[in-house]
Protein backbone atom coordinates (compact mmCIF):
# COMPACT_ATOMS: atom_id res chain seq x y z
CA UNK A 1 0.00 0.00 0.00
CA UNK A 2 2.57 2.48 0.55
CA UNK A 3 4.28 1.69 -2.66
CA UNK A 4 1.45 3.36 -4.12
CA UNK A 5 1.37 5.99 -2.51
CA UNK A 6 4.79 6.75 -2.84
CA UNK A 7 5.35 6.06 -6.92
CA UNK A 8 3.80 8.64 -9.12
CA UNK A 9 1.65 6.45 -11.96
CA UNK A 10 2.42 7.62 -15.38
CA UNK A 11 -0.45 8.18 -16.57
CA UNK A 12 -3.25 8.39 -13.32
CA UNK A 13 -6.84 8.48 -14.10
CA UNK A 14 -9.18 8.59 -11.29
CA UNK A 15 -10.29 5.46 -12.13
CA UNK A 16 -7.02 3.58 -12.53
CA UNK A 17 -5.98 4.53 -8.97
CA UNK A 18 -9.33 3.67 -7.35
CA UNK A 19 -9.37 -0.04 -8.86
CA UNK A 20 -5.73 -0.04 -7.81
CA UNK A 21 -6.58 0.56 -4.35
CA UNK A 22 -9.29 -1.87 -4.68
CA UNK A 23 -7.21 -4.88 -5.89
CA UNK A 24 -4.97 -4.49 -3.19
CA UNK A 25 -7.27 -4.60 -0.73
CA UNK A 26 -8.68 -7.54 -1.61
CA UNK A 27 -5.11 -8.74 -2.27
CA UNK A 28 -4.58 -8.37 1.69
CA UNK A 29 -8.32 -9.59 2.83
CA UNK A 30 -7.15 -12.69 0.53
CA UNK A 31 -3.77 -12.60 2.84
CA UNK A 32 -5.62 -12.15 5.84
CA UNK A 33 -7.62 -15.49 5.35
CA UNK A 34 -5.10 -17.60 3.87
CA UNK A 35 -3.04 -16.47 6.87
CA UNK A 36 -5.47 -17.40 9.10
CA UNK A 37 -5.64 -20.93 8.78
CA UNK A 38 -2.07 -21.10 8.94
CA UNK A 39 -2.21 -19.30 12.15
CA UNK A 40 -4.77 -22.01 13.81
CA UNK A 41 -2.98 -24.93 12.71
CA UNK A 42 0.43 -23.32 13.85
CA UNK A 43 -1.63 -22.51 17.62
CA UNK A 44 -2.79 -25.91 17.78
CA UNK A 45 0.36 -27.23 17.55
CA UNK A 46 1.58 -24.87 20.03
CA UNK A 47 -0.89 -25.85 22.81
CA UNK A 48 -0.56 -29.51 21.79
CA UNK A 49 3.33 -28.99 22.50
CA UNK A 50 3.69 -27.24 25.27
CA UNK A 51 0.75 -29.32 27.31
CA UNK A 52 2.83 -31.97 25.98
CA UNK A 53 6.00 -31.06 27.66
CA UNK A 54 3.97 -30.44 30.64
CA UNK A 55 2.72 -33.95 30.58
CA UNK A 56 6.47 -35.58 29.75
CA UNK A 57 7.63 -33.36 33.06
CA UNK A 58 5.48 -35.55 34.95
CA UNK A 59 5.86 -39.01 33.08
CA UNK A 60 8.98 -40.56 31.07
CA UNK A 61 9.06 -40.33 27.37
CA UNK A 62 10.19 -43.77 27.07
CA UNK A 63 7.74 -44.92 29.77
CA UNK A 64 4.80 -43.54 27.62
CA UNK A 65 6.03 -44.95 24.18
CA UNK A 66 6.72 -48.47 25.56
CA UNK A 67 4.76 -49.37 28.59
CA UNK A 68 1.88 -51.80 28.18
CA UNK A 69 -0.32 -50.62 30.66
CA UNK A 70 -2.89 -47.86 29.87
CA UNK A 71 -4.82 -46.78 32.99
CA UNK A 72 -4.23 -42.74 33.65
CA UNK A 73 -7.26 -42.40 35.35
CA UNK A 74 -7.44 -45.94 37.59
CA UNK A 75 -4.85 -46.43 40.87
CA UNK A 76 -2.34 -47.72 40.23
CA UNK A 77 -2.07 -45.26 37.70
CA UNK A 78 0.26 -46.36 34.60
CA UNK A 79 0.80 -44.48 31.66
CA UNK A 80 2.08 -46.67 28.64
CA UNK A 81 0.08 -45.75 25.38
CA UNK A 82 0.95 -49.15 23.80
CA UNK A 83 -2.34 -50.54 23.97
CA UNK A 84 -4.22 -47.37 22.45
CA UNK A 85 -1.64 -47.75 19.82
CA UNK A 86 -2.15 -51.49 19.56
CA UNK A 87 -6.33 -50.65 19.06
CA UNK A 88 -5.60 -48.08 16.45
CA UNK A 89 -3.73 -49.78 14.65
CA UNK A 90 -6.59 -53.03 14.37
CA UNK A 91 -8.83 -50.90 13.75
CA UNK A 92 -6.44 -49.62 10.72
CA UNK A 93 -5.20 -52.78 9.69
CA UNK A 94 -9.02 -54.24 9.87
CA UNK A 95 -10.58 -51.09 7.89
CA UNK A 96 -7.23 -51.40 5.03
CA UNK A 97 -8.51 -55.10 4.80
CA UNK A 98 -11.79 -54.20 3.49
CA UNK A 99 -10.97 -50.17 2.01
CA UNK A 100 -7.91 -51.22 0.04
CA UNK A 101 -8.63 -54.45 -1.99
CA UNK A 102 -12.00 -53.34 -3.36
CA UNK A 103 -11.29 -49.83 -3.25
CA UNK A 104 -8.45 -50.83 -5.82
CA UNK A 105 -11.13 -52.86 -7.55
CA UNK A 106 -13.70 -50.19 -7.89
CA UNK A 107 -11.09 -47.49 -9.27
CA UNK A 108 -9.90 -50.31 -11.55
CA UNK A 109 -13.45 -50.62 -13.21
CA UNK A 110 -14.22 -47.15 -12.88
CA UNK A 111 -10.82 -45.96 -14.84
CA UNK A 112 -10.63 -48.72 -16.92
CA UNK A 113 -13.72 -50.94 -17.64
CA UNK A 114 -16.67 -48.73 -16.54
CA UNK A 115 -18.36 -46.66 -19.68
CA UNK A 116 -18.66 -43.07 -20.07
CA UNK A 117 -22.16 -43.09 -18.47
CA UNK A 118 -21.57 -45.54 -15.69
CA UNK A 119 -18.78 -43.83 -14.53
CA UNK A 120 -20.20 -40.18 -14.99
CA UNK A 121 -23.46 -42.09 -12.40
CA UNK A 122 -21.14 -43.91 -10.45
CA UNK A 123 -18.76 -41.12 -9.44
CA UNK A 124 -20.49 -38.89 -8.05
CA UNK A 125 -21.92 -41.20 -5.49
CA UNK A 126 -18.38 -42.34 -4.58
CA UNK A 127 -18.27 -38.41 -3.72
CA UNK A 128 -21.15 -38.38 -2.00
CA UNK A 129 -20.59 -41.30 0.38
CA UNK A 130 -17.41 -39.57 1.02
CA UNK A 131 -19.50 -37.16 2.84
CA UNK A 132 -22.24 -39.14 5.22
CA UNK A 133 -21.20 -37.92 8.88
CA UNK A 134 -18.99 -40.36 10.17
CA UNK A 135 -21.52 -40.45 13.50
CA UNK A 136 -24.16 -42.51 10.88
CA UNK A 137 -21.11 -45.10 10.77
CA UNK A 138 -20.39 -45.71 14.04
CA UNK A 139 -24.22 -46.03 14.89
CA UNK A 140 -24.61 -48.18 11.77
CA UNK A 141 -21.76 -50.48 13.31
CA UNK A 142 -23.35 -50.78 17.25
CA UNK A 143 -26.98 -51.45 15.29
CA UNK A 144 -26.36 -53.47 12.46
CA UNK A 145 -22.32 -54.77 12.11
CA UNK A 146 -22.45 -56.05 15.57
CA UNK A 147 -25.32 -57.90 15.36
CA UNK A 148 -24.45 -59.30 12.54
CA UNK A 149 -20.96 -60.34 13.65
CA UNK A 150 -22.46 -61.48 17.64
CA UNK A 151 -24.91 -63.50 15.07
CA UNK A 152 -21.78 -65.62 13.61
CA UNK A 153 -19.45 -65.33 16.86
CA UNK A 154 -21.63 -65.48 19.82
CA UNK A 155 -18.69 -65.04 22.00
CA UNK A 156 -18.43 -61.34 20.67
CA UNK A 157 -18.56 -58.51 22.60
CA UNK A 158 -21.15 -55.32 22.35
CA UNK A 159 -18.24 -53.37 21.79
CA UNK A 160 -15.63 -54.47 19.90
CA UNK A 161 -13.07 -53.65 17.27
CA UNK A 162 -14.18 -56.00 14.21
CA UNK A 163 -17.28 -54.51 13.81
CA UNK A 164 -15.64 -50.41 14.34
CA UNK A 165 -12.81 -51.92 11.43
CA UNK A 166 -15.52 -52.85 9.26
CA UNK A 167 -17.14 -49.61 9.08
CA UNK A 168 -14.30 -47.73 9.39
CA UNK A 169 -13.63 -49.59 5.89
CA UNK A 170 -16.23 -49.05 4.80
CA UNK A 171 -15.70 -44.88 5.45
CA UNK A 172 -12.29 -44.33 3.66
CA UNK A 173 -13.28 -46.85 0.44
CA UNK A 174 -14.77 -44.10 -1.26
CA UNK A 175 -11.90 -41.97 -0.55
CA UNK A 176 -9.39 -44.99 -1.63
CA UNK A 177 -11.11 -45.66 -4.63
CA UNK A 178 -11.38 -41.98 -5.83
CA UNK A 179 -8.07 -41.37 -5.34
CA UNK A 180 -7.05 -44.58 -7.05
CA UNK A 181 -9.21 -43.64 -9.95
CA UNK A 182 -7.02 -40.44 -10.59
CA UNK A 183 -4.24 -42.50 -10.32
CA UNK A 184 -5.43 -44.72 -12.97
CA UNK A 185 -6.88 -42.53 -14.99
CA UNK A 186 -3.49 -39.69 -14.81
CA UNK A 187 -1.77 -43.07 -16.76
CA UNK A 188 -1.45 -41.17 -20.62
CA UNK A 189 -3.80 -42.68 -23.16
CA UNK A 190 -0.86 -43.44 -25.14
CA UNK A 191 0.86 -46.66 -22.62
CA UNK A 192 -2.96 -48.13 -23.30
CA UNK A 193 -2.99 -47.55 -26.56
CA UNK A 194 0.62 -48.82 -26.82
CA UNK A 195 -0.16 -51.86 -25.31
CA UNK A 196 -3.20 -52.51 -26.87
CA UNK A 197 -1.72 -52.04 -30.23
CA UNK A 198 0.61 -54.80 -28.97
CA UNK A 199 -2.46 -57.57 -29.05
CA UNK A 200 -2.92 -56.99 -25.28
CA UNK A 201 -6.48 -57.81 -23.79
CA UNK A 202 -8.28 -54.95 -21.47
CA UNK A 203 -7.27 -56.64 -18.59
CA UNK A 204 -3.64 -57.78 -19.60
CA UNK A 205 -3.49 -53.36 -20.07
CA UNK A 206 -4.71 -52.75 -16.92
CA UNK A 207 -2.74 -55.07 -14.63
CA UNK A 208 0.43 -54.78 -16.57
CA UNK A 209 0.48 -51.41 -17.56
CA UNK A 210 -1.97 -49.08 -16.35
CA UNK A 211 -1.64 -50.64 -12.76
CA UNK A 212 2.34 -50.49 -12.59
CA UNK A 213 2.69 -47.16 -14.33
CA UNK A 214 -0.01 -45.68 -11.49
CA UNK A 215 1.61 -47.92 -8.53
CA UNK A 216 3.05 -44.79 -6.73
CA UNK A 217 -0.36 -42.76 -6.94
CA UNK A 218 -2.23 -46.17 -5.98
CA UNK A 219 0.16 -46.59 -3.10
CA UNK A 220 0.18 -42.96 -2.08
CA UNK A 221 -3.89 -43.62 -1.45
CA UNK A 222 -3.79 -46.46 0.10
CA UNK A 223 -1.38 -44.26 2.90
CA UNK A 224 -3.76 -41.51 2.86
CA UNK A 225 -6.70 -44.24 3.79
CA UNK A 226 -4.79 -45.80 6.50
CA UNK A 227 -3.97 -41.96 7.97
CA UNK A 228 -7.72 -41.38 7.73
CA UNK A 229 -8.42 -44.72 9.53
CA UNK A 230 -6.23 -43.76 12.42
CA UNK A 231 -8.13 -40.01 13.18
CA UNK A 232 -10.58 -41.36 12.45
CA UNK A 233 -12.88 -40.93 15.89
CA UNK A 234 -16.20 -41.01 16.29
CA UNK A 235 -17.23 -44.52 14.74
CA UNK A 236 -14.58 -46.40 16.98
CA UNK A 237 -15.80 -44.21 19.98
CA UNK A 238 -19.27 -45.34 19.49
CA UNK A 239 -18.57 -49.19 18.27
CA UNK A 240 -14.90 -50.00 19.49
CA UNK A 241 -15.26 -49.67 23.10
CA UNK A 242 -13.24 -48.04 25.98
CA UNK A 243 -10.93 -50.82 27.19
CA UNK A 244 -7.40 -50.39 26.61
CA UNK A 245 -5.63 -53.12 26.02
CA UNK A 246 -3.33 -55.12 23.77
CA UNK A 247 -5.00 -57.79 22.28
CA UNK A 248 -5.57 -59.43 18.73
CA UNK A 249 -8.96 -60.57 18.84
CA UNK A 250 -11.18 -58.59 16.85
CA UNK A 251 -13.93 -59.08 18.57
CA UNK A 252 -12.77 -58.01 22.52
CA UNK A 253 -13.52 -54.49 23.28
CA UNK A 254 -10.57 -52.15 22.57
CA UNK A 255 -9.76 -48.54 22.60
CA UNK A 256 -8.32 -46.51 20.43
CA UNK A 257 -6.43 -43.27 20.76
CA UNK A 258 -9.04 -41.20 19.27
CA UNK A 259 -11.56 -42.47 21.72
CA UNK A 260 -9.51 -41.85 24.69
CA UNK A 261 -9.06 -38.27 23.70
CA UNK A 262 -13.33 -38.40 23.47
CA UNK A 263 -13.46 -40.35 26.68
CA UNK A 264 -11.38 -37.72 28.85
CA UNK A 265 -12.37 -34.53 27.26
CA UNK A 266 -16.58 -35.51 28.20
CA UNK A 267 -15.54 -36.45 31.63
CA UNK A 268 -14.80 -34.79 34.44
CA UNK A 269 -11.13 -34.84 34.72
CA UNK A 270 -9.90 -31.26 36.25
CA UNK A 271 -8.02 -29.23 33.92
CA UNK A 272 -4.30 -29.11 35.14
CA UNK A 273 -3.73 -32.32 36.30
CA UNK A 274 -1.62 -35.37 34.45
CA UNK A 275 -4.47 -36.95 33.65
CA UNK A 276 -5.92 -33.85 31.56
CA UNK A 277 -2.73 -33.67 29.93
CA UNK A 278 -2.40 -37.21 28.79
CA UNK A 279 -4.61 -36.67 26.21
CA UNK A 280 -2.28 -33.82 24.90
CA UNK A 281 0.24 -36.72 24.80
CA UNK A 282 -1.77 -39.06 22.75
CA UNK A 283 -2.68 -36.12 20.64
CA UNK A 284 0.55 -35.32 19.40
CA UNK A 285 1.46 -38.97 18.63
CA UNK A 286 -1.61 -39.20 17.21
CA UNK A 287 -0.76 -35.91 15.22
CA UNK A 288 2.60 -37.41 14.27
CA UNK A 289 1.68 -40.38 13.25
CA UNK A 290 -0.82 -38.89 10.09
CA UNK A 291 1.62 -36.14 9.91
CA UNK A 292 4.52 -38.50 8.64
CA UNK A 293 2.28 -40.77 6.98
CA UNK A 294 0.62 -37.66 4.71
CA UNK A 295 4.33 -36.51 4.46
CA UNK A 296 5.28 -39.59 2.78
CA UNK A 297 2.33 -39.76 0.87
CA UNK A 298 2.33 -36.38 -0.77
CA UNK A 299 6.26 -37.48 -1.43
CA UNK A 300 5.16 -40.35 -3.34
CA UNK A 301 2.12 -38.57 -5.51
CA UNK A 302 4.71 -35.95 -6.19
CA UNK A 303 7.53 -38.71 -7.84
CA UNK A 304 4.83 -39.96 -9.56
CA UNK A 305 3.63 -36.96 -11.36
CA UNK A 306 7.66 -36.12 -12.01
CA UNK A 307 7.32 -39.02 -14.46
CA UNK A 308 5.13 -37.92 -16.56
CA UNK A 309 5.12 -34.14 -17.08
CA UNK B 1 -21.52 -54.54 -54.14
CA UNK B 2 -19.61 -53.38 -57.18
CA UNK B 3 -16.19 -53.74 -55.31
CA UNK B 4 -14.45 -55.43 -58.19
CA UNK B 5 -15.13 -52.25 -60.50
CA UNK B 6 -13.09 -49.36 -58.33
CA UNK B 7 -12.07 -46.78 -60.41
CA UNK B 8 -8.50 -46.91 -62.28
CA UNK B 9 -6.94 -44.39 -59.96
CA UNK B 10 -7.62 -46.66 -56.87
CA UNK B 11 -6.66 -49.84 -58.28
CA UNK B 12 -3.06 -51.18 -56.60
CA UNK B 13 -0.62 -50.13 -58.92
CA UNK B 14 2.14 -52.72 -57.71
CA UNK B 15 0.45 -55.79 -58.87
CA UNK B 16 3.36 -57.25 -59.33
CA UNK B 17 3.48 -57.85 -55.28
CA UNK B 18 0.64 -59.62 -53.96
CA UNK B 19 -1.08 -57.78 -51.17
CA UNK B 20 -1.68 -57.68 -47.50
CA UNK B 21 -4.56 -55.41 -46.91
CA UNK B 22 -7.16 -54.65 -49.49
CA UNK B 23 -9.60 -51.70 -48.11
CA UNK B 24 -13.17 -52.41 -49.99
CA UNK B 25 -15.50 -49.40 -50.31
CA UNK B 26 -14.70 -48.29 -46.39
CA UNK B 27 -16.57 -45.45 -44.32
CA UNK B 28 -15.76 -44.27 -41.21
CA UNK B 29 -17.80 -41.60 -39.76
CA UNK B 30 -17.80 -40.41 -36.22
CA UNK B 31 -21.32 -39.90 -35.15
CA UNK B 32 -22.62 -38.59 -37.83
CA UNK B 33 -19.54 -37.00 -40.11
CA UNK B 34 -17.76 -38.75 -42.53
CA UNK B 35 -14.02 -38.92 -41.67
CA UNK B 36 -13.35 -41.94 -44.29
CA UNK B 37 -15.48 -41.55 -47.68
CA UNK B 38 -16.01 -44.90 -50.07
CA UNK B 39 -11.99 -45.44 -49.83
CA UNK B 40 -10.64 -48.43 -52.07
CA UNK B 41 -6.84 -49.34 -51.94
CA UNK B 42 -4.91 -52.54 -51.61
CA UNK B 43 -1.35 -52.42 -49.64
CA UNK B 44 1.01 -54.53 -51.28
CA UNK B 45 3.54 -56.66 -49.45
CA UNK B 46 7.09 -55.87 -48.32
CA UNK B 47 6.39 -51.94 -49.92
CA UNK B 48 6.44 -49.00 -47.88
CA UNK B 49 3.29 -47.04 -48.17
CA UNK B 50 2.44 -43.42 -47.44
CA UNK B 51 -0.83 -42.13 -46.76
CA UNK B 52 -0.49 -38.14 -46.78
CA UNK B 53 -3.00 -35.45 -46.79
CA UNK B 54 -3.61 -32.37 -45.22
CA UNK B 55 -4.25 -31.89 -41.59
CA UNK B 56 -8.06 -33.73 -41.16
CA UNK B 57 -8.18 -35.54 -44.33
CA UNK B 58 -8.53 -39.28 -42.29
CA UNK B 59 -5.33 -40.24 -43.00
CA UNK B 60 -4.48 -41.53 -39.82
CA UNK B 61 -8.32 -42.64 -39.42
CA UNK B 62 -7.89 -45.06 -42.38
CA UNK B 63 -4.19 -46.49 -40.46
CA UNK B 64 -6.01 -47.01 -37.10
CA UNK B 65 -9.22 -49.06 -39.18
CA UNK B 66 -5.87 -51.51 -40.27
CA UNK B 67 -5.50 -53.12 -36.60
CA UNK B 68 -8.83 -51.75 -34.86
CA UNK B 69 -7.71 -49.62 -32.86
CA UNK B 70 -10.90 -47.38 -33.88
CA UNK B 71 -12.87 -49.97 -31.49
CA UNK B 72 -11.64 -47.47 -28.69
CA UNK B 73 -13.31 -44.39 -29.68
CA UNK B 74 -16.96 -44.31 -29.07
CA UNK B 75 -19.69 -43.61 -31.68
CA UNK B 76 -17.77 -44.65 -34.66
CA UNK B 77 -19.50 -46.46 -37.42
CA UNK B 78 -17.92 -48.68 -40.13
CA UNK B 79 -18.95 -49.32 -43.73
CA UNK B 80 -17.62 -51.68 -46.25
CA UNK B 81 -14.35 -54.19 -45.44
CA UNK B 82 -10.77 -54.68 -44.74
CA UNK B 83 -9.25 -57.91 -45.64
CA UNK B 84 -5.62 -59.17 -44.24
CA UNK B 85 -4.26 -61.85 -46.83
CA UNK B 86 -8.20 -62.18 -47.78
CA UNK B 87 -10.15 -62.21 -44.66
CA UNK B 88 -12.43 -59.73 -43.10
CA UNK B 89 -10.49 -58.48 -40.07
CA UNK B 90 -13.85 -56.88 -39.41
CA UNK B 91 -15.80 -60.34 -39.40
CA UNK B 92 -17.79 -61.14 -36.50
CA UNK B 93 -15.49 -63.99 -35.47
CA UNK B 94 -12.40 -62.18 -35.32
CA UNK B 95 -10.86 -61.53 -32.29
CA UNK B 96 -9.04 -57.73 -32.54
CA UNK B 97 -6.55 -58.63 -30.24
CA UNK B 98 -5.28 -61.32 -32.91
CA UNK B 99 -5.35 -58.70 -35.43
CA UNK B 100 -3.05 -56.50 -33.73
CA UNK B 101 -0.42 -59.23 -33.26
CA UNK B 102 -0.23 -59.36 -36.58
CA UNK B 103 -0.55 -55.92 -37.67
CA UNK B 104 1.62 -53.68 -35.49
CA UNK B 105 1.65 -49.94 -34.94
CA UNK B 106 4.06 -47.62 -33.73
CA UNK B 107 2.59 -43.86 -32.74
CA UNK B 108 2.99 -39.95 -33.44
CA UNK B 109 4.96 -39.81 -29.59
CA UNK B 110 6.77 -42.46 -28.94
CA UNK B 111 5.30 -44.15 -25.84
CA UNK B 112 7.33 -46.57 -24.13
CA UNK B 113 6.24 -48.06 -20.93
CA UNK B 114 7.88 -47.02 -17.71
CA UNK B 115 9.76 -50.00 -17.45
CA UNK B 116 13.03 -51.09 -18.30
CA UNK B 117 14.54 -51.33 -21.54
CA UNK B 118 14.61 -54.95 -21.54
CA UNK B 119 10.86 -55.46 -20.49
CA UNK B 120 9.88 -52.80 -23.01
CA UNK B 121 10.74 -55.20 -26.00
CA UNK B 122 9.86 -58.37 -24.24
CA UNK B 123 6.66 -57.10 -22.92
CA UNK B 124 4.15 -58.52 -26.47
CA UNK B 125 6.29 -61.94 -26.72
CA UNK B 126 5.33 -62.61 -22.62
CA UNK B 127 1.74 -61.37 -22.88
CA UNK B 128 1.53 -63.36 -26.02
CA UNK B 129 2.60 -66.35 -24.65
CA UNK B 130 5.58 -66.73 -26.38
CA UNK B 131 7.25 -69.72 -25.42
CA UNK B 132 11.31 -69.32 -27.40
CA UNK B 133 14.44 -66.94 -25.85
CA UNK B 134 13.08 -63.95 -24.80
CA UNK B 135 15.98 -62.93 -24.49
CA UNK B 136 17.34 -63.34 -28.15
CA UNK B 137 13.96 -62.04 -29.25
CA UNK B 138 14.86 -59.00 -27.70
CA UNK B 139 18.16 -58.96 -28.83
CA UNK B 140 16.82 -59.10 -32.66
CA UNK B 141 14.17 -56.90 -32.15
CA UNK B 142 16.50 -54.41 -30.74
CA UNK B 143 18.87 -54.68 -33.79
CA UNK B 144 16.22 -54.74 -36.15
CA UNK B 145 15.44 -51.61 -34.61
CA UNK B 146 18.74 -50.40 -35.15
CA UNK B 147 19.61 -49.35 -31.45
CA UNK B 148 21.19 -52.56 -29.73
CA UNK B 149 24.53 -50.98 -30.37
CA UNK B 150 23.39 -48.20 -28.47
CA UNK B 151 21.60 -49.88 -25.59
CA UNK B 152 22.95 -53.63 -24.76
CA UNK B 153 24.88 -52.29 -22.20
CA UNK B 154 21.99 -50.66 -20.61
CA UNK B 155 18.99 -53.03 -21.16
CA UNK B 156 17.72 -52.62 -17.53
CA UNK B 157 17.25 -49.27 -17.35
CA UNK B 158 14.47 -47.07 -17.55
CA UNK B 159 13.13 -46.58 -21.13
CA UNK B 160 12.08 -43.26 -20.21
CA UNK B 161 15.73 -42.37 -19.83
CA UNK B 162 16.63 -42.70 -23.53
CA UNK B 163 16.19 -39.65 -25.89
CA UNK B 164 13.10 -39.04 -28.36
CA UNK B 165 14.70 -40.66 -31.51
CA UNK B 166 15.40 -43.40 -28.73
CA UNK B 167 12.88 -44.36 -27.34
CA UNK B 168 10.78 -43.89 -30.90
CA UNK B 169 13.32 -46.73 -31.95
CA UNK B 170 12.34 -48.29 -29.05
CA UNK B 171 8.85 -48.37 -29.54
CA UNK B 172 9.46 -49.87 -33.46
CA UNK B 173 11.54 -52.80 -31.37
CA UNK B 174 8.61 -53.26 -29.23
CA UNK B 175 6.02 -53.72 -32.04
CA UNK B 176 9.07 -56.19 -34.24
CA UNK B 177 9.28 -58.34 -30.72
CA UNK B 178 5.61 -59.52 -32.26
CA UNK B 179 7.03 -60.96 -35.13
CA UNK B 180 4.41 -58.92 -37.28
CA UNK B 181 3.72 -59.11 -40.85
CA UNK B 182 2.73 -55.30 -41.22
CA UNK B 183 4.06 -52.16 -39.17
CA UNK B 184 1.68 -49.06 -38.95
CA UNK B 185 3.18 -45.94 -38.48
CA UNK B 186 1.15 -42.56 -37.36
CA UNK B 187 3.44 -40.00 -38.00
CA UNK B 188 6.46 -41.69 -36.52
CA UNK B 189 8.77 -38.99 -36.56
CA UNK B 190 6.57 -35.91 -36.18
CA UNK B 191 8.26 -35.09 -33.06
CA UNK B 192 11.67 -36.12 -34.01
CA UNK B 193 15.03 -33.93 -34.80
CA UNK B 194 15.95 -34.10 -38.42
CA UNK B 195 18.92 -36.48 -36.86
CA UNK B 196 16.57 -39.33 -35.41
CA UNK B 197 14.25 -38.58 -38.20
CA UNK B 198 16.81 -39.55 -40.64
CA UNK B 199 18.04 -42.88 -38.83
CA UNK B 200 14.23 -44.01 -38.72
CA UNK B 201 13.84 -43.48 -42.22
CA UNK B 202 16.81 -45.46 -43.15
CA UNK B 203 15.99 -48.26 -41.04
CA UNK B 204 12.21 -48.25 -42.96
CA UNK B 205 14.92 -49.17 -45.73
CA UNK B 206 15.65 -52.04 -43.79
CA UNK B 207 12.37 -52.88 -42.29
CA UNK B 208 10.51 -53.21 -45.88
CA UNK B 209 12.40 -56.62 -46.44
CA UNK B 210 10.59 -58.22 -44.13
CA UNK B 211 7.43 -56.12 -43.43
CA UNK B 212 4.70 -54.51 -45.01
CA UNK B 213 5.13 -50.66 -43.93
CA UNK B 214 1.95 -47.90 -43.76
CA UNK B 215 3.21 -44.95 -42.90
CA UNK B 216 0.98 -41.82 -42.55
CA UNK B 217 2.92 -38.35 -42.98
CA UNK B 218 2.33 -35.10 -43.29
CA UNK B 219 6.04 -34.69 -44.45
CA UNK B 220 5.79 -34.52 -48.09
CA UNK B 221 9.42 -35.00 -48.54
CA UNK B 222 9.35 -37.89 -46.14
CA UNK B 223 6.87 -39.26 -47.89
CA UNK B 224 8.49 -38.86 -51.25
CA UNK B 225 12.00 -40.19 -49.61
CA UNK B 226 10.70 -43.39 -48.32
CA UNK B 227 7.66 -44.49 -49.85
CA UNK B 228 7.42 -46.38 -53.27
CA UNK B 229 3.85 -45.85 -53.41
CA UNK B 230 1.82 -43.12 -52.11
CA UNK B 231 -1.91 -42.68 -51.14
CA UNK B 232 -3.45 -38.97 -51.24
CA UNK B 233 -6.49 -38.33 -49.29
CA UNK B 234 -8.69 -34.79 -49.17
CA UNK B 235 -11.47 -34.73 -46.91
CA UNK B 236 -11.55 -38.06 -46.22
CA UNK B 237 -11.67 -39.07 -49.97
CA UNK B 238 -8.95 -40.87 -51.96
CA UNK B 239 -7.65 -38.50 -54.62
CA UNK B 240 -4.96 -40.43 -55.96
CA UNK B 241 -2.87 -43.22 -55.21
CA UNK B 242 -0.42 -44.63 -57.14
CA UNK B 243 3.79 -45.41 -57.34
CA UNK B 244 5.42 -42.30 -55.57
CA UNK B 245 7.85 -41.16 -58.04
CA UNK B 246 4.53 -40.74 -60.65
CA UNK B 247 2.10 -38.98 -57.13
CA UNK B 248 5.07 -36.92 -57.06
CA UNK B 249 6.43 -36.20 -60.59
CA UNK B 250 3.70 -36.68 -62.73
CA UNK B 251 0.21 -36.88 -60.38
CA UNK B 252 -2.78 -37.20 -62.74
CA UNK B 253 -5.00 -35.48 -60.24
CA UNK B 254 -5.22 -31.30 -60.00
CA UNK B 255 -5.34 -31.28 -56.10
CA UNK B 256 -2.50 -33.93 -56.00
CA UNK B 257 -0.67 -31.94 -58.08
CA UNK B 258 -1.63 -28.71 -56.11
CA UNK B 259 -1.11 -30.46 -52.52
CA UNK B 260 2.51 -31.92 -53.24
CA UNK B 261 3.84 -28.91 -54.91
CA UNK B 262 2.68 -27.30 -51.47
CA UNK B 263 0.08 -24.90 -52.97
CA UNK B 264 -2.01 -25.87 -49.80
CA UNK B 265 -2.20 -27.91 -46.63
Amino acid sequence: MSQGSTAKPLLAGAGTRKSRTKEELIRFVLFLCAFLSILTTLSIIAILAWEAYSFFREVRVLDFLSGTRWTPLLEPRSFGVLPLVAGTLQIVIGASLIAIPVGLASAIYLAEFASAGVRRALKPVLEILAGIPTVVYGYFALTFVTPLIAAIFPQTQIFNAASASIVVGIMVLPMTASLCDDALRAVPESLRQGAFALGATQFEVTLRVVLPAALSGVMASFVLAASRAIGETMAVTLAAGATPKMTMNPLESIQTMTAYIVQVSLGDTPVGTVEYQTIFAVATLLFAITLSMNIIAHRVLARFREVYE
Amino acid sequence: MNTQTTPDAQISPAAQSRSVLDVIDLTIRYGTKPAIRNVSLSIPQHRITAIIGPSGCGKSTLLRAFNRMNDFIPNVGMEGQILYLGSDIYAREVDPVEVRRRIGMVFQKPNPFPKSILQNVAWGPSINGFTGNLEDRVEQSLRRAALWEEVNDRLHESALALSGGQQQRLCIARALAMEPDVILMDEPCSALDPVSTARIEDLMFELKERYTIVIVTHNMQQAARVSNLTAFLENGSLVEYGETDQVFTRPRNQRTEEYVTGRFG
